[in-house]
């Protein structure tokens, strides 16, 4: 903490001078990276259609209230589509993730060349968005259920893979030796040695992405089909607010209910 | 006699069979019911498995030739898209965090801020982005917004959490100065988080990039927009280059602002 003597006065100040410089420096060359991109931003707009928003966003609030009551009558099945979306996506993820795991952690994997091309795999899935993986799967097997379900668990895939190879490799060797040194069978030691280590975390890793997948589930339908991500575009296509808003409270509900249930799951296992 | 056990068997997490069971049956059940509810239609997948063959010669010899002019402009959209949204969610996420912190700020404020902060927070980015493209219009400008709320609901809720963690000692000793309340917080609170706010920070820049290339499916700018008219053309040796692209520069960030943070922290 510098102490600046100025006459006679002694005052002090939080940073010395260089230390103000420096900071300046990193300031400013944030500000200049900022204007760089707002004015890209601003080229790229129609200024125009910005100009009506404040009457745009008048009219799209006063016809999304009151909300389209009837309308909880078609979101329901479409809610059930996207749990089954998300519970199906994530299973599926699951079991593969299992078997990418072993092959990937450092410990357990066969070979460095099976090691590099898991890794490989898990590092796409994890880096493509569930929307995207959605707009190819959907050219293979056409819209619908299927093609969001494939879409869910090909995103999982990677996070909880890496999650559990972590584990694998975090792995305490000593309950293993353990149980080796009782004579115990490979399909033993796998079951009382590999398994209660693992287990909580697994369980973990894939309620928490489960809960991530709901959210996904809901609007994945938009490009993927089925659930309620669908209802929703066609709502907006044929612009009915009032519908749109009944989707979007749904929406906001079973995400609560999510989080709820994966929190509940989570503590109940730590 | 009573009979005595000799073998050891694994405690079980849930003694009562009936309730284990009863769960096991109960979860086979739904997964029946919904898994009869997902219709495959088997025509329409043994056409598309003739497509599987393209999409995966379009990953192997990505195009990044014919169309690299629009790919290049929309990972600059998507790049600035992320910087602009950043910077905006860092100003308007600090006094939005300050008035979420139970320990800093009058019961309404607090309640007021974490009310706000969870209504955003619980609107999926793409809904976001739907809701500003058709308030603002197509373009980079819905997405610079979509991307920004969702930074302040991110960056808020978690630097919320550190400021209600810090030590209360500082605060109690720059109070007791007679520091005003603007004071309190310069000298007290974010001397103690301004490292955890940058880490957050630029950890949310890394998710909001990945993010930008999402909303530009549904009209919000950026990279996404290209992706999904190449697919709507079924050209897959673009899509396949564009998606390399995304796979790279997501690596890049994300080593990128790891490497960052440890540095600072």
């Amino acid at each position: 903490m510098p102490i600046i003597t100025k006459g006679n006065s002694l005052s002090w100040k939080r940073k010395t001078p260089s230390q103000q410089r420096t900071q300046f420096l990193v300031v400013l060359s944030i500000v200049v990276i900022f204007l760089i991109s707002a004015s890209y931003i601003s080229k790229q707009t129609m200024w125009e259609f910005v100009s009506d928003a404040p009457i745009q966003i008048r009219d799209f609030i006063s016809r999304m209230f009151p909300p389209d009551v009837k309308y909880f009558g078609r979101v329901a099945p479409a809610l059930w589509d996207t749990i089954t979306i998300s519970v199906f996506g994530t299973g599926i993820a699951v079991v593969i993730s299992f078997a990418l795991a072993i092959l990937a952690a450092k410990n357990t994997t066969p070979n460095s060349a099976v090691r590099m091309v898991v890794l490989t795999i898990i590092v796409a899935s994890r880096s493509v968005n569930s929307m995207i993986w959605a707009l190819l799967i959907v050219q293979i097997v056409g819209p619908g259920l299927l093609a969001s379900i494939i879409a869910i668990a090909i995103r999982s895939l990677g996070m909880i893979s890496k999650l559990m190879y972590e584990a694998i490799e975090e792995i305490n060797t000593e309950p293993i030796e353990a149980i080796t040194a009782t004579g115990a069978s490979r399909a033993q030691i796998f079951v009382y040695g590999y398994l209660p280590q693992l287990m909580p975390s697994f369980v973990g890793t894939s309620v928490y992405r489960w809960e991530n997948n709901i959210r996904e589930s809901t609007i994945i339908g938009i490009v993927g089909g089925g659930g309620i991500g669908m209802l929703l575009n066609s709502a907006i296509n044929r612009l009915a607010w009032d519908q749109v808003m009944s989707i979007l409270i749904v929406i906001f509900l079973t995400v609560v209910v999510a989080e709820w249930v994966s929190a509940k799951v989570r503590k109940s296992i730590s | 006699m009573q009979e005595v056990r000799t073998t050891w068997r694994k405690k079980r997490k849930i003694e009562n069979p009936l309730i284990r069971y009863g769960i096991l049956v109960l979860v086979l059940a739904y997964l029946y019911l919904a898994g009869t509810g997902v219709e495959v239609n088997a025509d329409r997948v043994s056409r598309g498995l003739s497509r599987v063959g393209l999409l995966f010669s379009g990953f192997f010899q990505p195009d990044f030739q014919s169309r690299g002019k629009y790919i290049v402009e929309g990972i600059l959209e998507s790049v600035a898209m992320t910087l602009a949204s950043s910077a905006f969610a860092m100003i308007l996420a600090v006094p939005i965090a300050l008035g979420a912190s139970r320990n800093i700020v009058p019961k309404w404020v607090y309640l007021i801020c974490r009310v706000f902060l969870m209504l955003i927070r619980s609107l999926h980015v793409v809904i976001l982005g739907i809701i500003f493209v058709i308030m603002f219009g197509y373009g980079p400008l819905a997405g610079v917004l979509t991307l920004m709320v969702n930074g302040v609901g991110f960056i808020g809720k978690l630097l919320a959490e550190d400021i209600e963690n810090i030590q209360e000692e500082q605060l109690e000793a720059i109070r007791a100065t007679g520091a005003s309340w603007l004071k309190t917080v310069v000298y007290a609170v974010w001397p103690q988080v301004s490292t955890r706010f940058i880490g957050l920070s630029i950890y949310r820049a890394d998710i909001s990039f990945r993010q930008s290339t999402v909303i530009g499916i549904v009209g919000a700018g950026g990279i996404g927009a290209v992706l999904d008219t190449a697919m709507g053309r079924y050209d897959y040796h673009t899509a396949g280059a564009i998606l390399l692209v995304i796979i790279i520069m997501v690596l890049v960030t994300e080593y990128g602002s790891s490497a960052i943070r440890r540095r600072i922290v």
